[in-house]
């Protein structure tokens, strides 16, 4: 089965592993992502405002391109999905901003929102299944004891994400279930690590990464699974003493595709 | 400067919140992982827009500590959305010629070799017009 591909910018560079691991894991489940052509960033946080019209253009380019091929959009970034989803719902929902950005592109047969969006992670559940998955693990992470980091993007605002249970959540859960690993759970694995406040008080970021962190190895965690580049950043970067992963990595390692390690 | 009825019903049609929903329950606050950073927590945000006292939270610092999680867009009992509140007035600051909260010359200064191109993205999207 064929997906379209949409990777975002730091997937190209300090997220390669992110990538990377996308692809092998998907290829050894029968998927084949086709990346799109000159795609263009999708600006990291949706912006609410109902008369920004400019900058969501990107996503719109991004779920035309995948309306028009008849595939469904896969992204793997938290981030990249959430403005994605957003941006779509918007164009389904309000008729005077999707008005301006038909004017605006000016695209063959316009875009009112048909695409379908998925997360890797509803890709794993929805498409591939997570039987499928399970039957297709080589290297069982059996005994591991790991847990999720959903953070914010990936489920909220729920009443458009419509991913899983905002605030119990198991998609990755079930996973690493299928990985053959422990899933730990635990209070704050929904909980904003900070995101861009690294850059205006990155005080205010140490205190939440640091209090997801305590949490999940109060909780017995052994390692840290995200699909957000900037969580990734946060935990890691304000004194993460336990691996932090992309759940990518993790599944490639668990397929027996993880091959070669990327440059970074 | 709009008199701030106006400014009220800019923000109002902006964010297309109806801050009139707020029953003051005081939960956006509670949940807000950014409470501590704050002068003005966000269900002061939804009740000064509510009443037209607007010009304070123009010019707090509390417009840039919003970390977009929307934590209190899925929590809030009477779906009032406080975010979208919070960056409508935000957007009516900074889209003010000269008011951006960062501009390109601040990259180099936070620029770490494990920097993510997320983070100086989503910075510019939420602090930049």
């Amino acid at each position: 089965m064929k997906v379209r591909y949409f990777p975002g910018c730091t997937l190209k560079n300090r997220a390669k592993d992110l990538d990377t691991y996308a692809y092998r894991s998907a290829e050894a489940l029968g998927i084949t992502p086709e990346e799109i052509e000159n795609w263009q960033c999708c600006g990291g946080v949706f912006t609410t405002a109902r008369d920004e019209v400019a900058t969501k253009l990107a996503s719109v380019r991004a779920l035309k391109d995948a309306s028009d091929s008849n595939l469904p959009l896969v992204t793997v970034c938290s981030a990249c999905h959430n403005v994605i989803k957003q941006t779509n719902h918007a164009m389904q929902t309000n008729k005077e901003f999707s008005d301006k950005v038909n004017r605006y592109l000016e695209a063959d047969g316009g875009y009112n929102g048909e695409a379908e969006v998925y997360h890797y992670l509803e890709m794993l559940r929805d498409l591939v299944g997570f039987e499928k998955v399970k039957e297709r693990v080589v290297n069982s992470l059996k005994g591991k004891k790991i847990a999720a980091y959903y953070g914010c993007l990936l489920l909220r605002p729920h009443k458009v994400m419509r991913m899983d249970d905002p605030e119990n959540p198991t998609v990755m859960e079930d996973l690493l279930r299928a990985l053959g690993a422990d899933a730990v759970v635990y209070a704050r694995r929904n909980e904003c690590c900070g995101g861009y406040i690294s850059v205006e008080s990155p005080d205010a970021a140490k205190k939440n990464a640091n209090a997801i962190l305590e949490n999940a190895k109060a909780a017995g965690a052994e390692m840290i699974i995200t699909a957000c580049p900037l969580c990734k950043y946060n935990l890691v970067k304000n004194g993460a003493d336990i691996p932090v992963v992309y759940f990518t990595e993790l599944l490639a390692e668990a397929l027996g595709v993880k091959g070669e390690p990327n440059e970074t | 400067m709009k008199h701030n009825n106006d400014l009220r019903e800019e923000i109002l049609r902006m964010s297309g919140v109806d801050t009139a929903k707020c029953m003051k329950c005081g939960k956006c606050s509670a949940t807000c992982p950014a409470y501590d950073e704050m002068e003005y927590h966000p269900h002061q945000f939804v009740g000064m827009v509510e009443i037209g006292e607007i010009e304070p939270l123009l010019s707090s610092e509390s417009l840039y500590k919003c970390l977009s999680c929307f934590a209190c867009v899925d929590r809030c009992p009477r779906g009032v959305a406080p975010a979208k509140v919070v960056e409508a007035v935000r957007l009516t600051a900074i889209r003010r010629q000269g008011a951006n909260h960062m501009t390109a010359n601040d990259v180099p200064l936070i620029l770490e070799t494990d920097t993510p191109p997320q983070l100086l993205v989503s910075a510019f999207r939420k602090y930049t017009k």
